[in-house]
Parts: C-alpha cells; sequence; structure tokens
C-alpha cells in the first residue's frame, strides 16, 4: 500500500524557523488495511510525516508510492485531487468549519474540490455514514451544538465520505475524554475496517497503543536511528522500516 | 462556481450581524451620493419647469426668493403683502395681464391659493370632477389633495386659523368642495384653491353675520340710531356659506387696498414684458422679478453645498471602504485555519481568494439591491422630498 524509499525532506524551502529539521526514511512499507500508530516525541517529525504521505509536503529526495501512485511526482494539482479522492484526514481539533451545518461539514470536501462530484449517491451516502457514526438526528445542527465526541464523529465522517483507501490521523483522539477516546478510536477501527482503508495514527496516548497492528516509536528510532517496529500486543516482529530525524 | 456561492452565503447567513453591518455601510455609502444626484435633480426639474412656465411674478420689495417660492410652490413663508391695486398697474399698462394670488392660509396642513378662474386656465388645470368655481366659499382641490384627506366633490373643508391662540378672532371657514382637478403633476396637485374673496373671508375682511337690524336680542346691540346700528361681540358670525345666508356676506373699505401675496404677470410678448420690467427697476413699492433668474440662483446655491457634501461624502466613502478592507483582511486572519483545513483535504490555495471574492460579491449584489430598491423608493416620493428638503 505505502512504500517509502530514500526519502529526505527539510523545511528549509518552506518555513525558516524548522530550519536544521531533517526527516530521512531509506524505507518504511506499510501494508494495504494495517493500523499503524506512529509515537514520539513533539518536533520528531510524526506530522511531516502525514503531511509527506498526503502530497502536502514533497521530499527533497526519495519517493513516496502509495496505493501504485508516485505522489512525490505528481503535479501539485495532481497531488491535490489524488489527497481528495485517496486521503481521508481526522484531525485532533475536528477543524470543523463552525458556519456550515453538519451535513454540510460532512460534504465539504465535495463543494472544494472538482475532483469530487457530488451526486445523489453521495447525499444518499450521508445518511448512512451518520447513522454509523450515531449522528443522524444531528445533520441540521451547527458545530457549537455539539459534544466534543460528536465534533470528531463528524470530522470522521467528513474523512469518510469520498471512499478514501487511507485514513491519516492526527492526535484524533487528543481532545476527547477517556470514554469518548476509547469509542472514537473504535469507530476509526471500524471505518478502516468497513472501508478497508490503511489507518496510520499519530499519538501520545500510550494506552491506545496495544490496539494498532504497528507502533512506529519515532524516539527509539532518533537515539538508533533505526526503525523500531512493535506487533500488536507488544511482541515486536521486526524491522519494516528504515528511517531517522535529525 | 456554484458552490463557492453555496459556501460563501452561508457564511453571510452564519455571521448575520457582521453582514448585516456591512451590506447596510456599503448600501448607505453608494445610497447617499447617488440619493443626493437624483433629488437636486428632481429638484432642478420641478423647480425649473415651473419657473419658466411663469414668466413674472409682482410682488412686494423685499426677499425675491420668498416670493417666488411661495407664488410658484405654496411655500409656508409669506413674503410682504402688497394690494390689489398692484394688478390694476398691470392692467392699466395694457401690456400684460395679471392673476392675483393670496396664499397665506391652510386648510389641514394643505396651502388654500386664493386666485381667479384665470388661474385655472392659465396653468391648464383641468376638472376630473365637480365644476369650477361660481361661489363665494367654494373651493377646487388638487389630486393629491382629494386623494390624501379622503374628500369628493359635495365634502366641506375647514380652513385652520393662522395660530393656535387666534385673538385675532379668523373663524375657521368650512368650504364646500365643488371640483377635484386631475393630477397635474405639478404642485397645484397639492392645493386648495378659492377665489381670492375667500381667502378674504378667512381672514375676516369680507365676513356675513346676523342682520343687526332684525335682531331680536337686544343685549347684542351696543348703539342705534337712524343711520347706524353698532353691535358687539356677540353677534353671530357665519362660518360657513349658504345660499341663506350668501346675502349678507359683504365687504368693509376699499376693497383696492385688500390684500395679496403675488400677481402673475403674463406679459402680452416679449418686448412688453420688457417694457414692465423697465418701469419695475426702481419702483419703490413693488418688484417685478423673472422666477427662473431666481431659480437659477437658487439651484446655484444648491449645487455650491452638494459640492461641499459631495467631498464629505466621499471622504466618508473612503473611510468605510478602509474599514470594510480591515473587516475582511480581520476576516481572513480569523479564517486562516478554516482555510488550511480546505487545503489539507484537498482544496486549491486559490479556493480562499474564491470563497472570500464571492463573499465580496454577495454583500456587494446585496448592497446594490438594496440601493437600487431605496433609489426606487426615493424616485417614487421624489416630489414630496423636494417639496419638504428643498422647498419648504
Amino acid at each position: 500500500m505505502i512504500n517509502i524509499n530514500g526519502l529526505k525532506f527539510n523545511y528549509s524551502d518552506f518555513v525558516q524557523q524548522y530550519n536544521g529539521f531533517q526527516l530521512a526514511i531509506d524505507e518504511l512499507i506499510i501494508d494495504a488495511n494495517e493500523k499503524v500508530a506512529i509515537v514520539g516525541p513533539s518536533g520528531s517529525g510524526k506530522t511531516t510525516l502525514l503531511n509527506l504521505l498526503s502530497g502536502i509536503y514533497v521530499p527533497q529526495t526519495g519517493s513516496i508510492e502509495i496505493a501504485g501512485t508516485h505522489i512525490s511526482q505528481l503535479s501539485d494539482k495532481q497531488r491535490r485531487a489524488f489527497r481528495i479522492n485517496h486521503i481521508g484526514f481526522i484531525f485532533q481539533d475536528f477543524a470543523l468549519i463552525d458556519f456550515l451545518t453538519v451535513q454540510d461539514n460532512i460534504i465539504h470536501p465535495y463543494r472544494i474540490s472538482k475532483a469530487l462530484k457530488l451526486t445523489k449517491d453521495v447525499v444518499e451516502r450521508i445518511q448512512v455514514l451518520a447513522e454509523l457514526m450515531g449522528i443522524s438526528d444531528k445533520l441540521n445542527r451547527y458545530p457549537q451544538q455539539l459534544s466534543q465526541g460528536e465534533k470528531q464523529r463528524v470530522a470522521i465522517c467528513r474523512a469518510l465520505l469520498p471512499g478514501p483507501s487511507l485514513l491519516l490521523a492526527d492526535e484524533a483522539t487528543g481532545n476527547l475524554d477517556p470514554d469518548n477516546k476509547q469509542k472514537i478510536l473504535e469507530l476509526i477501527f471500524n471505518s478502516a475496517d468497513t472501508f478497508n482503508a490503511t489507518l496510520i495514527t499519530v499519538t501520545h496516548d500510550h494506552e491506545l497503543l496495544p490496539h494498532f497492528d504497528r507502533v512506529i516509536d519515532f524516539k527509539t528510532f532518533v537515539s538508533s536511528t533505526k526503525a523500531v517496529v512493535q506487533k500488536e500486543n507488544g511482541k515486536v516482529s521486526g524491522q519494516k522500516g528504515n528511517f531517522h530525524a535529525q | 462556481m456554484l458552490n463557492s456561492f453555496y459556501l460563501a452565503w452561508q457564511y453571510i447567513r452564519f455571521y448575520k450581524l457582521r453582514s448585516t453591518i456591512l451590506i447596510a455601510c456599503i448600501t448607505l455609502i453608494t445610497f447617499l451620493p447617488l440619493s443626493l444626484q437624483l433629488l437636486l435633480n428632481k429638484s432642478e426639474d420641478v423647480l425649473f419647469q415651473r419657473a419658466s412656465e411663469t414668466p413674472l411674478l409682482l410682488g412686494a420689495k423685499s426677499s425675491p426668493l420668498d416670493l417666488v417660492l411661495n407664488s410658484l410652490y405654496f411655500d409656508d413663508e409669506t413674503p410682504t403683502l402688497i394690494s390689489l391695486n398692484a394688478a390694476d398697474i398691470i392692467w392699466d399698462s395694457e401690456m400684460a395681464s395679471a392673476i392675483p394670488l393670496y396664499i397665506r392660509f391652510k386648510a389641514r396642513k394643505t396651502p388654500i391659493v386664493g386666485t381667479t378662474l384665470d388661474y385655472f386656465s392659465y396653468r391648464k388645470l383641468e376638472l376630473s370632477s365637480g365644476r369650477l368655481l361660481n361661489l363665494l366659499g367654494e373651493t377646487v382641490i388638487g389630486a393629491n389633495v382629494a386623494k390624501r384627506l379622503n374628500l369628493k366633490v359635495g365634502d366641506t373643508l375647514l380652513s385652520s386659523p393662522e395660530t393656535v391662540f387666534d385673538l385675532a378672532g379668523i373663524y375657521p371657514l368650512k368650504m364646500k368642495v365643488v371640483g377635484i382637478l386631475q393630477p397635474a403633476y405639478t404642485i397645484d396637485d397639492e392645493a386648495v384653491l378659492v377665489d381670492i374673496k375667500t381667502t378674504w373671508i378667512i381672514e375676516g375682511l369680507v365676513h356675513g353675520h346676523e342682520d343687526v337690524t332684525q335682531i331680536k336680542d337686544q343685549s347684542v346691540i351696543l348703539s342705534s340710531d337712524a343711520e347706524n346700528v353698532s353691535a358687539n361681540a356677540k353677534l353671530m358670525h357665519y362660518n360657513e356659506i349658504t345660499e341663506d345666508n350668501i346675502d349678507s356676506f359683504h365687504i368693509h373699505g376699499d376693497t383696492s387696498q385688500y390684500p395679496l401675496t403675488a400677481i402673475i404677470v403674463i406679459p402680452n410678448d416679449e418686448k412688453s414684458g420688457t417694457l414692465l420690467r423697465g418701469r419695475f427697476i426702481n419702483h419703490e413699492q413693488y418688484q417685478l422679478v423673472k422666477p427662473i433668474t431666481v431659480i437659477d440662483g437658487l439651484m446655484e446655491s444648491v449645487f455650491r453645498i452638494k459640492h461641499i457634501i459631495d467631498g464629505v461624502v466621499f471622504l466618508v466613502g473612503i473611510a468605510t471602504l478602509l474599514a470594510i478592507f480591515l473587516v475582511f483582511s480581520l476576516s481572513l486572519r480569523l479564517r486562516e485555519k478554516e482555510f488550511a483545513t480546505v487545503f489539507k483535504m484537498g482544496g486549491n490555495r486559490l479556493t480562499t481568494a474564491y470563497l472570500m471574492s464571492t463573499e465580496i460579491i454577495i454583500i456587494g449584489f446585496i448592497s446594490l439591491v438594496a440601493c437600487f430598491l431605496l433609489l426606487m423608493l426615493i424616485t417614487h416620493y421624489s416630489t414630496e422630498i423636494v417639496r419638504l428638503l428643498i422647498i419648504q
């Protein structure tokens, strides 16, 4: 599903304040439908990796291949079209648009890009997704009228609506209470299974790690310059990748 | 494009107060100079049309503007009075005809125009119902007056005292509506037209009362001899002219000294007009003015003021536009996160520009529609507004 080779990226071209940061990944392979957690200290490059996978950033060297497409070789327009068609984003702060209703928030990707066509089927799918997430009675409400847990369910619906093959969650449970945390994670897992999507989650919450197929710890990696790959239930299965951040 | 409009509209709808304030600002700043120009053009039309249709005006030697505004547009400001014999001067010259005007009183806030039947033919006033004036106490009313006061032929209309505490004892006169004019789309639509003598009755110069020689109540009689009978204030004065009491109405004193506010002078030809004007150049009592010249002077002053207002509106406009620019800049900063989300999801960075531009277009469009509707309203009531703001 995901194949990263010889990737090197630094922010010098983008943001001066990150000057000196460099993310380098010799090789990283993530299988289709795999659920991967990325952990590590702030500034270690976790979110940068998500942005590289989604094509927001382009590496200076190396390649990123997702579902057979070399996204680093695509034009800006093609990368955006790929992102909106194949990648679903779930953010820590939900990133809902406050002036749109729940339904309009879910449908939002279809309104901001010509790569997606808003059809009757799509509108019907919203209802199915909303029922799946338990928010079907809240479609006409505004985000400010929802609880934190409900907001994240809306964000998940929005990420899932285009039917992505890759779900990227950046601290998706970071703003939730423990009860909601578990429920939302369960929903994300179930959704990934239902939609046959690969899930990559950045998290600081170590309690959630046992649920994932694999955990990539950027901190261990920084010290050893080797990828640490852990299997579910804490069993170490061996290295599948090789990357480092400096 | 449709999606941009949808999203921009949702934003405008959600932030109603902010959007309303923006729309109000843009509407006002567009509407003010346009409405001002519209009203001035209308006032120019109204004033010039009427003035050009009135060749000369004879009045007392005082403010020519007061004379013209009162005589042509029935302004509340009464000019210095002249007497009826001024009309004789015009007639005697054999160079022009004269139409006397006495515009001083009101009936239910509507100007009473005392004149002669010549006025109707001169102003080309046509009746829509009823007849012209025949008797004292009768009135023919303008089309708007009939509509506004809900009057028809056969109804009565009471003249108003000049002041609330009218100790001089000018009694309200109950006038009978005998005719209603067709709309002339001039100020005549707003007038209560009566015979000049009827205005003198309102003033008390011509009056009717019980026949003192026939009174049975002797407490009314002050003194009595073979030639004269004097009565006190208890004597009943009539406030309505009927067939029964019309013969009791009589004039005291010399009618040639009875008051007028102005005389419309219609010269036989251009030369007669010029000669007549020459005669009145240095006249001690009267002035003969050309209304168009007076109105020209008035409009020059009005347009001078308009230039100042234009300057002020321009500066306020710049300030408003800067404020609007500031609002959109702040809005852009406040929405940075929203736009970042749009980009992360796969939207174009230009989506931000599209959304903001669409929002500006919608707000601008609504403002222009509001401005257009207000201008339509102003156009519809322009004659009344011009009368209220410029003439009165």
